[in-house]
């Protein structure tokens, strides 16, 4: 039995076990390690983008040229995916997003709370399919999940992670 | 376009920008290795990008316009990171939006796609002004080793649009039928 802090490297073993090959994400503390792990495996290019939209694009021209790509974001990022999705939807490319979510749970910047209150909806009106873990020994499964409906069937699929799971923000030290 | 992209070879593979670059790439007569895009503005870049870095041994071509560059400005950043030697980006620059009247692109006003490119640590950087320098901008594309961006100037035209397909899913499957992946 791992550590419940371990989740982040069995999403990591998820992705290996998918031949996940690109990894697009924005800095996020709540994938910190999971970015790690990826920027450090030399089969897999770890690509940084300035806004999660240019992570759904990326992961679709992987998909045309024969290749599995991941998409890590946190919750205000996929706000910003909106109409890049259509992309993925209108061609059915198949795309994988791991998502830390915000403002659910002590959190304290209200900032957040925006775009964190409804990203159930926007993934369910995107057609996405949506698998949320609040546990640690969830993880793994929902992501195994989540590859299968997405690269089985060329479909948008969603794991999201709890703010439970990842942790409070610590604002001041 | 039509110089660009005269005996284009096996290995190249086009994404054009929504709007006038694919309709001008389809007039050229259609290919199954080109991914035409009737949406995703700002994405044409990054899907050059995605591309080319799952298909090291072919060369990318994306041809977009000013206004769909723009709206993935970002995404010179993030290629300049990642500088594939196969992806080229060229930009067609008519300093307006074709699609939707002809309204002034902010590269009318002086905004410099070449030297956002080129900030970006994407090089070589090309300003292509003339049919010289087209023809050598083909003659690069053909021996392409370093990410290299150019933009085309051109003349603010509305001529006959030819359509291409517009079925996503035919469009994917018949782009990895193109290059031996299973649809």
């Amino acid at each position: 039995m791992s550590a419940p802090a371990d989740w982040p490297d069995r999403l990591f073993a998820t992705l290996k076990r998918a031949d996940i090959r690109q990894v697009g994400y924005v800095p996020d503390a709540g994938h910190a390690r999971l970015i790690d792990r990826c920027r450090a495996d030399p089969h897999i290019r770890d690509v940084v983008l300035t806004t999660e939209e240019e992570g759904v694009a990326l992961a679709a021209g992987a998909w045309l040229g024969g290749e599995r790509a991941a998409l890590l974001m946190q919750s205000s990022g996929l706000g910003n995916c909106v109409n890049m999705l259509s992309l993925a939807r209108t061609c059915r490319f198949p795309l994988l997003m791991l998502i830390t979510m915000r403002g659910e749970w002590e959190e304290f910047n209200p900032w957040q709370v925006p775009m964190g209150s409804i990203v159930d909806p926007v993934l369910k009106l995107c057609e996405a399919e949506v698998y949320r873990v609040r546990n640690a020994d969830e993880v793994e499964g929902a992501a195994e999940r989540a590859v299968q409906h997405v690269f089985g069937d060329e479909r948008i699929a969603a794991v999201l992670l709890s703010q439970q799971l990842i942790g409070k923000k610590v604002w001041t030290k | 376009m039509a110089t660009l992209l005269a005996d284009r070879g096996d290995d190249l593979l086009v994404v054009p920008g929504l709007g006038s670059t694919t309709w001008d790439l389809a007039a050229l007569g259609d290919d199954d290795r080109n991914f035409y895009l009737w949406g995703a503005m700002g994405g044409a870049a990054m899907i050059g990008l995605g591309l080319a870095l799952a298909q090291p041994k072919r060369r990318v071509a994306v041809i977009t316009g000013d206004g769909e560059m723009l709206m993935g400005m970002g995404s010179l950043a993030t290629i300049g990171i990642q500088r594939p030697g196969n992806l080229a980006i060229v930009v067609f620059d008519n300093g307006v939006y074709g699609e939707t009247g002809m309204q002034p692109s902010h590269t009318q006003s002086g905004v410099d796609l070449l030297a956002v490119a080129g900030a970006c640590g994407i090089g070589p950087c090309l300003d292509v002004r003339d049919e010289a320098a087209l023809r050598d901008l083909a003659v690069r594309l053909k021996g392409l080793r370093e990410t290299l961006f150019a933009r085309v100037l051109i003349a603010a035209d509305e001529p006959p649009r030819v359509l291409p397909l517009r079925d996503g899913v035919a469009l994917k499957d018949r782009f990895r039928a193109a290059i031996g992946l299973r649809p």
